[in-house]
């Protein structure tokens, strides 16, 4: 399988699974003109059957586990998880609450994980990039 | 011979035309993206993009209706590929005149969005299904239109007695605008309006793009679909794009620049190919990039409303100014 294609035409879902809205937030100024995602190919699509790139926000709710496992087995192969904000990766200030069962990694398997509350939009589009770098190396048969 | 003939300039247009369709989506995105203050994807994105979604893995949902689900992607393509072998390409005749006319182009031209529509009533998802029956109240409402401008154009050119009328060669042949007096020239500014409004409906394009509304009903008919089906779908609305063009061309801008500017023979086909490209270029700037552009989505109900009474009102004005005109010209 060659992904010599994908570094240049990524297509986004993004899957909100109990965050805050600010990394949401973070992710759409990534669409803005002023960051101007698509001049890298990437686009943000409606439906995680297109998708080759899940953001995933949030510390992962209780009913939300069940939805964003669903929606990773959606996904079509091969696809990359990037987990965007503080909340996602190590569930944050939410950490040991009654209604959390995240971080993201305790449900589904994460690739790329961007720190911040929330993380700017140039570092979104990296962890994307670095993704999709990742996929490749993987494909290659390379460990990373 | 002429079989083979055929058949090679069958594949030439197709290939050709598919390139084609990819370069023009990608200078259409482009565009759009400097319009609206952005720097914009590379002009051979769409190449990307396809090429990306050819190596996807291809899902069916299970409670697609799997030989449907996977039929409609290759129905729309073909159907779409099939419309351009019926338009005139610049200086050269249609590679299927003679086989069909523009009634035909008619019925092809609303054989992608039929299909899409079953695919999504195919793909078993209550977002496809929306998206579906948006797409036949769409289809629905710019026929009508649409069927009246090329009737009227059809039946002015039956008056010259110019051979076969409804032959886009015979249409594209004898542009109607020196043929016509004053009453007939504002008939024909109407009808040239209206058919450039239904250009971005029958694309599906904003602020026609109901269907697929990635907002609120996330891809609508598209919704389940993916690599190679989502790939086909994504090739055959390139493909509709120019072929839609290419006819309002064919219909209304049929002119040559070789031979006003007296250069015959092979420099001569070369001149009217590249400025039939540049042609369906603008129709394709006019209608599509800077419509998308500068509206919002509207709803499928001001559509429905819009199309059937406004609109068709206008395109009956224009088909009556042109049968005025013939009782005054004669």
């Amino acid at each position: 399988m060659k992904l010599s294609s994908f570094k240049r035409a990524l297509w986004v879902f993004h899957v909100a699974s109990g965050s805050c809205n600010g990394c949401d937030i973070e992710i759409v100024a990534a669409l803005t003109p002023r960051y101007d995602v698509e001049r890298f190919g990437i686009r943000l699509v409606g439906t995680p059957r297109h998708a080759d790139v899940l953001l995933v926000t949030g510390p992962v709710t209780r009913p939300m586990a069940e939805r964003l496992r669903r929606v990773y087995e959606q996904t079509p192969d091969p696809k990359a998880v990037v987990v965007v904000g503080g909340c996602g990766s190590t569930s944050g200030v939410f950490y040991e609450s009654y209604n959390v069962v995240g971080p993201v990694d305790e449900i589904i398997p994460v690739d790329v994980y961007v720190p911040g509350c929330p993380p700017r939009p140039e570092a979104i589009i990296d962890g994307v990039v670095k993704a999709v770098a990742k996929l490749e190396k993987l494909e290659a048969g390379e460990t990373v | 011979m002429s079989v083979l003939n055929a058949l090679w300039q069958a594949i030439l247009v197709l290939f050709g035309g598919t390139f084609l369709a990819l370069v023009y989506k990608g200078i259409d995105r482009k565009l759009a993206a400097q319009m609206q203050g952005r720097i914009g994807p590379p002009i051979r994105q769409p190449f990307l993009d396809v090429g990306k979604l050819l190596v996807k893995e291809t899902v069916v949902p299970r409670t697609a209706v799997r030989w449907a689900f996977n039929l409609m992607p290759f129905l729309a393509l073909i159907a779409a590929g099939t419309v351009l072998l019926y338009l005139p390409i610049g200086p050269f005749r249609p590679v299927l005149s003679g086989y069909g006319d523009v009634i035909v182009v008619l019925y092809l031209l609303a054989v992608p969005a039929v299909a899409m529509a079953l695919g999504g009533f195919a793909s078993g998802s209550p977002f496809g299904v929306v998206g579906a029956q948006r797409e036949l109240v769409m289809l629905m409402s710019y026929e009508f239109p649409l069927a009246v401008v090329v009737v009227a154009l059809a039946w002015r050119v039956a008056g010259l007695g110019v051979g076969p009328a409804f032959s886009l060669a015979t249409l594209a042949a004898n542009p109607l605008w020196a043929q016509v007096g004053p009453l007939g020239v504002l008939g024909l500014v109407l009808l040239f309006l209206v058919l450039l409004v239904v250009t971005p409906a029958e694309l599906s394009k904003i602020p026609f793009d109901i269907p697929e509304a990635e907002t609120e009903i996330a891809g609508g008919l598209m919704v389940e679909y993916s690599g190679v089906n989502l790939a086909l779908f994504y090739l055959a609305d390139a493909l509709k794009t120019v072929a839609m063009a290419a006819l309002v061309v064919a219909l209304f801008i049929p002119y040559g620049i070789a031979a006003p500017l007296g250069i015959s023979g092979v420099g001569g086909q070369i001149l009217d190919l590249a400025f039939f490209l540049v042609k369906v270029f603008c129709v394709m700037f006019a209608a599509v990039t800077t419509v998308r552009v500068a509206f919002a989505r509207l709803k499928v109900d001001q559509i429905a409303r819009g199309f059937w009474i406004p609109l068709t009102a206008v395109a009956a004005a224009g088909l009556l100014l042109l049968v005025l005109d013939k009782a005054v010209v004669g």
